[in-house]
């Protein structure tokens, strides 16, 4: 109960939190679907962008064009590289963003 | 801006005014612990080691035990020792004593077992928390404190609420000029090579590079793989999509400065600035290997809440989940589940948890100090033989 009146508090105001000025992705606080027009701040300004695909609590969407082979930004560092172009708004994860670490997670020696 | 501190005679300051009561091995701790019990402001560090250890394990513990009695929250030291045991009694006594404060010893085989060393060590407790009774604190500036950072509990407001407001708090210590510790070895792992692309120069970055590997190294012995599938399933589902994201995560507790250098487990900093040490992701481990390397006082960022906290040093909670702030009151200082919900800025937060740090080093009680929380735990590198 008391998680759903957070939630419900929640809509109104953060759907969204961008961390770092340079970060290309957001991380959605709430479960959303497609077509939801989710707020967030950036630096100081409030800025929005309509979710393309359902978007679950904790999860990534693009608030810029993030074409394909690029960096993937939060915590204004680079997470990973994108596999295809992103839309803004598109629902960024493993599907279409990938490690840098590569292999590097079964072979010590790899870089 | 300023503190206030007890100065200490080797220049360091603390926030606290302790008698520890160091058992030097584990057949000690029994008697160090009635020892504290009669004495108030006296704290004992019991412990599962100091015996038949070998080689960098043995040598770490030592380290350790030192390092902790030479704390600057630590006012004065009894070490109790069996008589036999590994550690060097007499040597962790004279290196205690090199930063000026008073360090006796009790030896139970020499005083004659279990209730002369009581009563001895009662008497010489006593007297040490007289004679530190008459401290005063007095205006420090705040580049003399050493801030640890540890996360535990975490969930998915850490990386997106308390980590980064914890690093806006240590940004705004090192920019004061003062110490911070980031630790947790096994969380770099992913992100290593941000901490070393940070770092103040390339040797040290390499230095990083290679801590991390050893770490990945000591799993593999164990033939396990610590990052078998990572991030693991739980946390895709949970929206987390590489390796890099989820260390990023934790290791933003630190903030953004550069890093000067890597510790051993239990070494102490040579300079100001941020520091990182190599510790187990264990989280009473780590801060034990932070308190040895000089902190004072600790932050501890939380997604699922936790009680734990330190003989010598205050710890302060934080957590970005405000379902958990409410569950777990009794154990939770801060709340920054406000970065979540708009209604605080991670910039605020941290201003926030900065200004909490400085109260807390005046002598304000966060909750698992006034709580009693005292765990207690000695990082291990090797079996016992």
């Amino acid at each position: 109960m008391l998680l759903k009146e957070e939630r419900k508090e929640n809509l109104l105001k953060n759907q969204a939190i961008v961390i770092h000025a340079e970060d290309n992705v957001a991380t959605v606080v709430d479960d959303f679907s497609a077509g939801t027009v989710i707020q967030f701040l950036l630096g100081d300004s409030v800025q929005s962008v309509q979710l393309l695909q359902d978007t679950p609590l904790g999860h990534k969407c693009a608030i810029r064009l993030i074409e394909a082979e690029q960096d993937v930004t939060k915590y204004g560092e680079i997470i990973g590289k994108t596999t295809v172009r992103i839309l803004p708004g598109g629902h960024v994860h493993v599907h279409n963003m990938e490690s840098q670490r590569g292999r590097g997670d079964k072979q010590s020696g790899d870089k | 801006m300023k503190f206030s501190g007890y100065r200490r005679p080797d220049g360091t300051v603390g926030i606290r005014n302790h008698v520890a009561i160091i058992p030097a091995s584990v057949c000690a701790s029994t008697v160090a612990s009635n020892i504290a019990a009669q004495i108030p402001g006296a704290v004992a560090l019991p412990n599962q080691h100091g015996c038949c250890q070998i080689g960098a394990d043995h040598e770490q513990t030592v380290r350790t035990l030192i390092g902790l009695g030479r704390n600057p929250n630590v006012a004065a030291v009894l070490v109790v020792g069996l008589g036999c045991e590994g550690v060097p009694v007499h040597q962790v006594v004279s290196e205690i004593e090199a930063t000026g404060k008073t360090a006796e010893v009790v030896v139970i085989q020499e005083a004659g077992g279990t209730l002369k060393a009581t009563a001895e060590g009662v008497a010489i407790a006593s007297r040490l928390a007289r004679e530190i009774s008459f401290l005063q604190r007095e205006e420090i500036a705040v580049s003399e404190l050493s801030l640890a950072i540890e996360c535990g509990g975490s969930d998915f407001t850490s990386g997106l609420a308390s980590n980064p407001a914890a690093g806006i708090a240590a940004d705004l210590l090192v920019e004061a000029g003062g110490n911070v510790m980031l630790s947790e070895t096994t969380e770099f792992i992913g992100a290593e090579h941000v901490l070393a692309r940070r770092a103040k120069s390339s040797e040290i970055g390499e230095k990083i590079i290679r801590f991390v590997r050893q770490c990945e190294e000591r799993a593999k012995l164990l033939n396990v793989d610590i990052r078998g599938g990572q991030p693991t399933p739980g946390n895709i589902s949970g929206g987390i999509s590489t390796i890099e994201e989820k260390s990023l995560g934790c290791i933003y507790k630190a903030g953004h400065a550069p890093v000067q250098d890597i510790l051993a487990y239990g070494e102490a900093p040579k300079e100001k600035g941020l520091y990182i040490m190599d510790t187990p992701g264990q989280d009473i481990e780590s801060i034990t290997g932070m308190l040895a390397g000089g902190a004072q006082i600790v932050i501890f960022t939380t997604g699922r809440g936790t009680p734990t906290g330190s003989a010598i040093a205050p710890v302060i909670k934080i957590t970005g989940n405000s379902r958990t702030f409410k569950m777990m009151e009794d154990n939770t200082d801060i709340d920054a589940s406000t970065i979540i919900s708009g209604d605080e800025t991670i910039e605020q937060v941290g201003e926030r948890i900065f200004e909490e740090i400085i109260r807390v080093a005046n002598g304000h009680m966060p909750k698992a100090e006034s709580l009693g929380h005292r765990e207690f735990g000695i990082y291990k590198i090797a079996p016992t033989y």
